[in-house]
């Protein structure tokens, strides 16, 4: 039996688009989200939060919020000192600031309160003695301010990470090359807006015991941080995610919101909830970040290239999030798609004092991916080149190893840039349609699922139990957490496919600390790979006890055996077969209790220098795009007429639910691209942090988008799946700069493309974006060659 | 002010929610999105910023869409009110229930309730809407996951089973 | 979740009861008809009323009715939906169902008025914002602070002037009708407004709006309405152009008047553009003419969405739009926005 599945010819539920198990409950508005618990002699809880961007605390006095009635507990700082955060080396962040403020928004204390409204009251009553200090808001600035200093522990002032690589002999590759291209990039930053506001509840019930329910796509990392933060151990602490109404990676670090519920809920034994409002999810934010970038390509006459290098330089903003992840993406990827000899990344992340930026769908890589396929698209031009084409002369060979160590295994980026440019009649439309009509192109791969977890450790990333009922029903337990994406449903699915049910017989239990194995989150597109297969295998554990049985109840031998349609049965003379439940019944009898687990661990690749760990997964996705649009010359204005987005995701588990990531990654790119920026005022003000003035495209904005899948049976995968909810993001937004450029003659190296830039533009107004100057550290040299040998699986 | 009501803190709301009337607790202050989720337990309505600004929180009031965070609930006594509670038909979902499910129209679920709604409140007029018609009714309410075209797509669906069920 | 402070809320059930609640109640009382911006700027602190004077429980403001002779009466305790769904509305001043059309969304204009819209509160992106924020960026002139934040040097209150109806009605000559304890007044819509962001009626607080009249005499006249802004729905307008002409039976423009929304505090007629306009047949010259004076004095500031020079130049090409829709042969006045391209 394979470890990714039956090797099946065809598949009874992998493949088909039937509907989601979660769909019902939602549709009928059944499904319980954080804010739906109410629980008796609850309190609510509210943060008081920084109204400076950059601010010592001298001293937090609580005796009039703890005077007025109904105020319960109030706690600040010192009661939640010890630092935590996502990154074990960057543990840089307080529950409730104790020193120090670092941007608008900055928790400072927690009170909890009989309601809403009393809470709310009880924080105008919080006196906070502040030292305001010059807030930091650029990345000059921070690069600049050597005396000022937004955190301590870090060695250069205001620098998080800055990191330098090269791999294979980049000066060789631009001495190669017949033509060279620079260009200068921004991506502004935009934030994740969930439909659903942050909230949390806790109970710290009378065995000692803690439990959290929470809007989180990362339950076992909050599980991790409470019990840093409370010095509980985490067998007393318990976290539940509770449906996700949104994640996009907003919701995957732990927050203060979190810790300081469970705090509250210890100091009053009782049960205390948060919900934040609209505007304080944009204070704490973990967006996408600001990136300038600047990016030098050399090529030969016929498109070929020979050498890139790139710098970027992130806004991080006042902590550390995932940022050290971040600074990595933005270098790791711009290899796996196109074949790249040689390759210098430089990238700093700094501190500056607005709301921290962090993992947003595509994570780091929606910036480079901009800058280079805004850059190639140039390129192609001046060369005299169709951009298609001289892309699908040097896409990366499956199988194969990258500069920078990564290796690809399967790889479906021809047919993605083939099948688009066909629908789209790309031949027919690029440089031919009239003045103010374009189409533009760009291709992306993103990673299934990180290779490596977020702390060192040698366990599984995903850990499922399944058992068996008399009744023939079959419940799978898994920590992985459904935010949309339907985690839940690839569970079922899986499930049912590998024993021969049906979704509805299998259910399913995730995300409970207690009650199901470990699943490091949904986060880096890694839930259907490492379930999946985590699956698959706890599956083939119960399979090979109820095939023993089944053999000699039908005096068949074993390996002659399948599971199809709810029964065991002989695959040579399948009339003789066993109901699943009598053969659950038998085993049972045998064995005693069924269950089995099973559990996933990503493949090594080949990179083995310091920072190799960002950019390895078991499978990379390939995206590729057309944007058809009109720009209108005398208002800037933007209509996206149709997208046409091809995606490799290796196998479609379901059609249906593959094209709605797809969808939704296009939606949200059209965002970004269009419109949606996090912006922030001379005082390191948010500047609006509504969900009216922060702009998210409505049904009128949102175009045709035409699906195509792409399918190449990864061999990683589970059914040869791979991740499809974040990589269809990244094509989309270049795509529409270089339509822009095709209608109107304009090259917009800034995201957003908005309006009025494209008036600048088309003044010659437009001033290209510009990035700082920075000692980078002495590079990381690798080359291929080098490193860990790495078995292909087939 | 002899010919003015005067409400002043908490007093008995008689709302009447899908079919049923509750009553029910509610402070002036209270919109209805409150009393429905905080003093009725009807929490299949959602909120998202409590403004207007993004449709999360749509309900039928006599059979019109409207933002429940914007309606006292005084005001809404004497009026039908229906919540994603009551679409279902008896014993069996809303066509536009099962078509947003079967079409994977809910991806994280939370915009779905006000969606429905709106939808209903469409189809209830126009019962064969062109896709534009749609996407103006439905231009009220935000989603940041599924790029509304399963949305669409599922409304549409709805719409041709509804018709097709009026013609038997 | 973001609640209502706590508030006294009286219903009376005339106008003449409400408005002697408000006279009666001063400073401390408001009125609220659909409350779609009422509500908000409460539960952000903007207001701070402790009484609400209801007109949900009058009939007398309401109605949608053609007379003839006198012209179409509009309610103004009408919602926007009723309003823009209209047959005569819709017929006869297509600008006026756009405009109350393009409103936010279809949800919030089931609820708000068109009185509401006519009146209501100037924005601004300093202002229209949450306690902690204004706190945290310092209060300003329009509430609880004493500099205007978008020019400090302001001695007025910059606010922008938000009603996409309001320039319609002004540039259709349409007249209010506004009841108090002692009667009530019928004035030209345009004397209502002030330039100044705060002051921005000119009406005693306790006079309540009962509708408006667009008169007899603007029927026939062609009317156009074009909003500005960033998505096609939920977004208050950053430009708006209200452009009303009437033709003679030779083709001369007779009269002509343009107002521009969200350029100022208060509606901006353009004063000259019936000079360049009327007396002759509407051409590329005078559009062009009308569109450039309505562009010198649109006056947009760094406070709403969008670059403030970037909607003074849309002026230009808005108004230019707007003036060639009503002037293109067989094709009908009003319409959807501007679509691109």
């Amino acid at each position: 039996m394979s470890e990714n599945g039956t090797k099946k010819r065809s598949f009874s539920v992998i493949g088909s688009s039937l509907p989601r198990i979660d769909g019902p409950a939602k549709c009928a508005g059944d499904t319980r989200y954080a804010d739906d618990i109410v629980m008796p002699r609850m309190l609510f809880c509210r943060l008081l939060r920084s109204p400076h961007a950059h601010a010592l605390i001298h001293d937090v006095s609580t005796r009039r919020a703890l005077e007025l009635p109904g105020v319960h507990a109030v706690v600040t700082g010192e009661d939640v000192p010890t630092k935590f955060g996502i990154m074990p080396s960057t543990q840089d962040e307080e529950a409730l600031a104790v020193d120090k403020v670092r941007y608008v928004g900055d928790p400072v204390a927690a009170v909890a309160a009989v309601s809403e409204d009393a809470a709310e009251e009880a924080l105008r009553l919080i006196d906070v003695d502040y030292e305001v200090l010059d807030p930091i808001l650029s990345i000059e600035g921070a690069i600049e301010a050597e005396d000022h200093r937004i955190h301590t522990w870090n060695r250069r002032a205001n620098i998080q990470k800055a990191v330098s690589f090269e791999f294979g002999e980049v000066d060789a590759g631009f001495e190669e090359a017949d033509e060279i291209f620079e260009g200068t990039y921004f991506f502004q930053g935009n934030t994740h807006l969930p439909m659903e506001q942050y909230c949390a509840l806790a109970t710290y019930t009378p065995d000692g015991k803690l439990t959290l329910w929470s809007s989180t796509q990362t339950p076992h990392y909050v599980h991790r941080a409470l019990s840093r933060v409370l010095d509980l151990p985490m067998g007393r602490i318990r976290v539940i995610a509770t449906p996700v109404g949104g994640g996009f990676g907003g919701k995957s670090d732990p927050f203060s919101h979190e810790i300081a519920v469970a705090k509250l809920a210890m100091i009053t034994g009782r049960p205390v909830k948060i919900t934040l409002n609209r505007e304080e999810s944009f204070y704490v934010h973990r967006g996408r970040h600001p990136v300038k970038m600047w990016m030098r390509t050399g090529v030969k006459r016929d498109g070929t290239l020979t050498g890139m290098w790139f710098r970027s330089f992130l806004d991080g903003g006042g902590y550390s999030s995932y940022g050290l992840a971040t600074v990595y993406y933005t270098g790791a990827l711009q290899t796996v798609t196109y074949k790249l000899p040689s390759y210098k990344f430089e990238g700093v992340r700094v501190f500056t004092n607005k709301p921290p930026c962090g993992p947003k769908r595509g994570h780091g890589t929606p910036q480079p991916r901009f800058a280079m396929e805004v850059q190639l698209d140039e390129i192609a031009e001046k060369l005299g080149l169709d951009p298609v084409e001289m892309r699908l002369k040097q896409v990366v060979e499956p199988d194969s190893v990258t500069v920078n160590g990564l290796r690809v295994s399967t790889i479906g980026l021809r047919e993605c840039i083939e099948k688009v440019a066909e629908r789209s009649g790309w031949k027919d439309k690029h440089r031919s349609l009239p003045r103010g009509h374009g189409i533009g192109f760009a291709a992306s791969s993103y990673i299934s699922g990180a290779g490596l977890p977020i702390y060192w450790n040698d366990m599984p990333h995903s850990g499922v139990q399944i058992r068996a009922d008399r009744g023939g029903g079959v419940t799978v337990f898994c920590g992985s957490t459904d935010i949309g994406q339907g985690s839940d449903s690839i569970l079922a699915f899986a499930v049912a496919e590998e024993l021969g049910l049906q979704p509805d017989d299998v259910r399913v239990f995730t995300a409970d600390t207690d009650l199901t194995p470990v699943d490091l989150g949904s986060y880096s597109s890694r839930v259907t790979v490492m379930t999946g297969n985590a699956a698959i295998q706890a599956c083939g554990s119960l399979r090979e006890r109820l095939f023993e049985v089944a053999a000699e109840v039908l005096e068949v031998p074993a390996d002659d055996l399948e599971m199809e349609e709810g029964r065991v049965r002989s695959r040579s003379l399948p009339e003789r077969g066993l109901g699943f439940a009598e053969c659950v019944e038998r085993a049972e009898a045998r064995f005693g209790t069924l269950g089995a687990t099973g559990s996933y661990r990503p493949p090594r690749h080949p990179g083995d220098y310091k920072g190799a760990g960002v950019g390895p997964t078991p499978s990379y996705s390939y995206s590729a795009a057309v944007v058809e649009l009109h720009c209108d010359g005398d208002t800037g204005e933007i209509h996206i007429d149709k997208v046409w987005i091809a995606h490799d995701c290796g196998r479609a588990f379901n059609p249906l639910w593959v094209q709605g990531q797809v969808e939704g990654s296009v939606y949200m790119a059209l965002g970004e691209v269009l419109m949606e920026e996090q912006i922030f005022r001379k005082s390191g003000v948010h500047k609006i942090p509504s969900i009216l003035e922060y702009k998210s495209p409505t049904t009128l904005e949102t175009p045709p988008i035409e699906t195509i899948l792409v399918e190449t049976d990864d061999p990683e995968g589970p059914f040869g799946a791979k991740e499809a909810g974040q990589g269809p993001l990244l094509p989309v937004i270049p795509a529409v700069s270089n339509a822009v450029y095709d209608a109107v003659g304009v090259r917009i190296h800034e995201i957003p493309v908005t309006p009025d830039k494209i008036l600048r533009a088309l003044d010659q107004r437009l001033k290209e974006p510009t990035v700082p100057d920075f000692a980078f550290p002495t590079p990381i040299r690798w080359a291929p060659g080098q490193g860990v040998e790495v078995p292909q699986k087939s | 002010m002899s010919d003015s009501e005067t409400i002043t803190g908490k007093r008995l709301l008689r709302l009447r929610v899908n079919g049923e009337v509750h009553e029910v607790a509610g402070h002036v202050t209270h919109s209805l999105l409150e009393v429905l989720r905080e003093e009725m337990g009807l929490t299949g309505t959602k909120h998202g910023c409590e403004l207007g600004e993004c449709g999360t929180c749509t309900v039928l009031v006599d059979g019109e869409p409207i933002y429940s965070c914007l309606m006292l609930a005084v005001e809404a006594e004497g009026q039908e009110i229906t919540t994603v509670e009551g679409l279902a038909l008896p014993g069996r979902p809303h066509p536009l229930q099962r078509a947003f499910s079967d079409l994977g129209a809910a991806q994280c679920g939370y915009c779905i309730p006000g969606i429905l709604l709106a939808a209903k409140a469409l189809l209830d007029k126009q019962p064969d809407p062109p896709r534009a018609d749609i996407e103006e009714a439905l231009s009220g309410n935000l989603c940041r996951c599924t790029g509304y075209t399963k949305i669409l797509e599922a409304v549409e669906r709805a719409a041709e089973e509804m018709n097709g069920q009026r013609a038997t | 979740m973001l609640r209502l402070p706590d508030f006294t809320y009286i219903r009376p059930r005339t106008l003449a009861a409400a408005s002697s609640a408000l006279e009666e109640l001063g400073a401390e009382a408001m009125a609220v008809a659909g409350g779609t911006d009422v509500y908000p700027k409460m539960k952000r602190g903007q207001f701070t009323p402790r009484y609400l004077v209801s007109l949900g429980q009058v009939e007398e403001h309401r109605g949608l009715r053609r007379e003839e002779g006198r012209g179409l009466w509009v309610g103004a305790g009408e919602t926007l939906s009723a309003v823009a769904g209209h047959e005569v509305v819709r017929r006869e001043f297509p600008a006026l169902a756009a405009a109350a059309g393009l409103v936010s969304t279809l949800q919030l204009r089931n609820a708000g008025t068109i009185g509401g819209n006519l009146f209501v509160d100037t924005r601004c992106n300093y202002y229209d914002q949450s306690f902690f924020w204004r706190q945290a960026v310092g209060f300003c002139l329009k509430k609880d602070g004493d500099i205007c934040l978008v020019a400090p040097k302001s001695r007025v209150c910059l606010a922008i002037c938000s009603s996409d109806t309001a320039p319609v009605l002004s540039s259709l000559g349409a007249e209010a009708v506004l009841v108090s304890g002692q009667g009530s007044r019928q004035v030209p819509l345009d004397t209502l407004y002030r330039d100044d962001g705060i002051d921005y009626l000119a009406k005693r607080p306790e006079e309540l709006l009962q509708g408006v009249w667009i008169p007899e005499a603007s029927f026939g006249w062609r009317n156009v309405y074009l909003k500005l802004r960033r998505r096609g729905s939920f977004d208050f307008p950053v430009l708006g152009v209200a452009a009303a002409l009437r033709m003679s039976a030779t083709g001369t423009c007779d009269a002509a008047k343009v107002v521009l929304t969200a350029v100022a505090s208060a509606p901006k007629v353009v004063e000259d553009a019936p000079r360049v306009l009327c007396g002759r047949p509407v051409d590329t010259a005078s559009i062009e003419e009308a569109a450039e004076l309505a562009m010198r004095v649109s006056h947009p500031l760094d406070n709403a969405d969008m670059d403030y020079w970037y909607r003074k130049r849309m002026t230009r090409v808005y108004v230019t739009r707007a003036l060639r829709q009503l002037t293109t042969a067989g094709e009908t006045a009003g319409g959807p926005e501007a679509a691109p391209a």
